[in-house]
């Protein structure tokens, strides 16, 4: 990774032009070819420096429900837990943190109600109490990460 | 969101085509044209479906090796006004007003911090802590110690608009 590579990634977590030609239109601002731009960028995508090049959606705003809900494991049961809990697609993501609520998930749901059945069905399958915290507000989302 | 929305959705969860002319290399793909692609994206980006059209890091490879999901205690009389200002933090990437679970769970306000060594994220804690001042009765800073699971927000082809 270069300085022209950390001012495209600089650069593109702000915004990307919607036109005819928005990578000439990025290329320049950066002072480089557009060719360069978009091989810099497959190589950024394929070292995996960049996760995601596009447009990022708002899930609730497409009618979807996402929330945040944590569990307490007991250690030795967490790897099958941990299975349990991620066999359902819903759950996008999840983590272990260090806490005693020790396992946060993400769950994607097109409603509410599908929201609340799938952590009745956590509960139900680990025996856990799942402690659900969807956002009442959000102030701020937006990342920029000095490269 | 009609149902060529919700195409245009599915076609780029993966990213923007990698061509001189993305949007034209879209469009044709879903048989629209690129003025009616790109007026659709314009709009759903004003609508707030489209947060925007950028790039995203992945946080270890540039070397943020320390992301912690701050929590917060804070009085729900202020929470609105100080969750604002928390939001305008450089180094805050996203936050929230999320629900306590008493007694287990005090924590009504969620800051995930952003940074390259363990003292740089206590910093960044103790800043948000400053700021929060006497409206702030207690807090803790969570850190990932293993991804469990991850994949992509799947976004369904039928999301009921």
């Amino acid at each position: 990774m270069d300085k022209i590579d950390r001012s495209i990634i600089n650069t593109l977590q702000e915004g990307f032009p919607i036109c005819d030609s928005p990578y000439q239109q990025v290329a320049l601002t950066l002072n480089i070819t557009e060719d360069d731009l978009l091989h810099r960028l497959e190589c950024l995508l394929e070292t995996g420096i960049l996760s995601r090049f596009g447009p990022l959606f708002h899930a609730e705003q497409m009618g979807g429900a996402l929330s945040l809900a944590a569990v307490k494991v007991p250690e030795e049961d967490f790897d099958s837990i941990a299975e349990k809990i991620n066999s359902l697609p819903e759950v996008a993501h999840n983590y272990a943190r260090n806490h005693s609520l020790n396992m946060w998930f993400v769950l994607a749901t097109e409603t509410l109600e599908q929201q609340q059945a799938s952590i009745q069905t956590i509960e139900n399958l680990t025996g856990l109490t799942v402690y659900n915290m969807p956002k009442i507000k959000e102030y701020f989302v937006g990342l920029k990460l000095e490269a | 969101m009609d149902p060529i929305d919700r195409q245009i959705i599915t076609a780029t969860q993966a990213g923007l085509p990698l061509v001189k002319q993305p949007y034209q290399a879209l469009a044709q793909q879903l048989n629209i044209s690129a003025e009616d692609l790109m007026q659709r994206l314009t709009t759903m980006q004003n609508n707030g479906i489209i947060r925007r059209i950028a790039a995203i890091p992945n946080h270890y490879k540039l070397g943020y090796k320390h992301n912690g999901m701050t929590v917060w205690d804070i009085c729900d009389d202020q929470i609105d006004r100080l969750g604002e200002l928390v939001g305008q933090l450089d180094f805050v990437s996203h936050c929230y007003h999320r629900p306590r679970h008493l007694p287990d769970w005090p924590y009504n306000f969620f800051a995930m911090v952003h940074s390259k060594t363990e003292a740089g994220a206590a910093l960044q804690q103790q800043k948000i802590a400053d700021l929060l001042g006497e409206h702030c009765h207690s807090n803790d800073i969570l850190y990932s110690t293993k991804i469990l699971k991850k994949t992509g927000l799947r976004i369904k082809k039928n999301v009921s608009s």
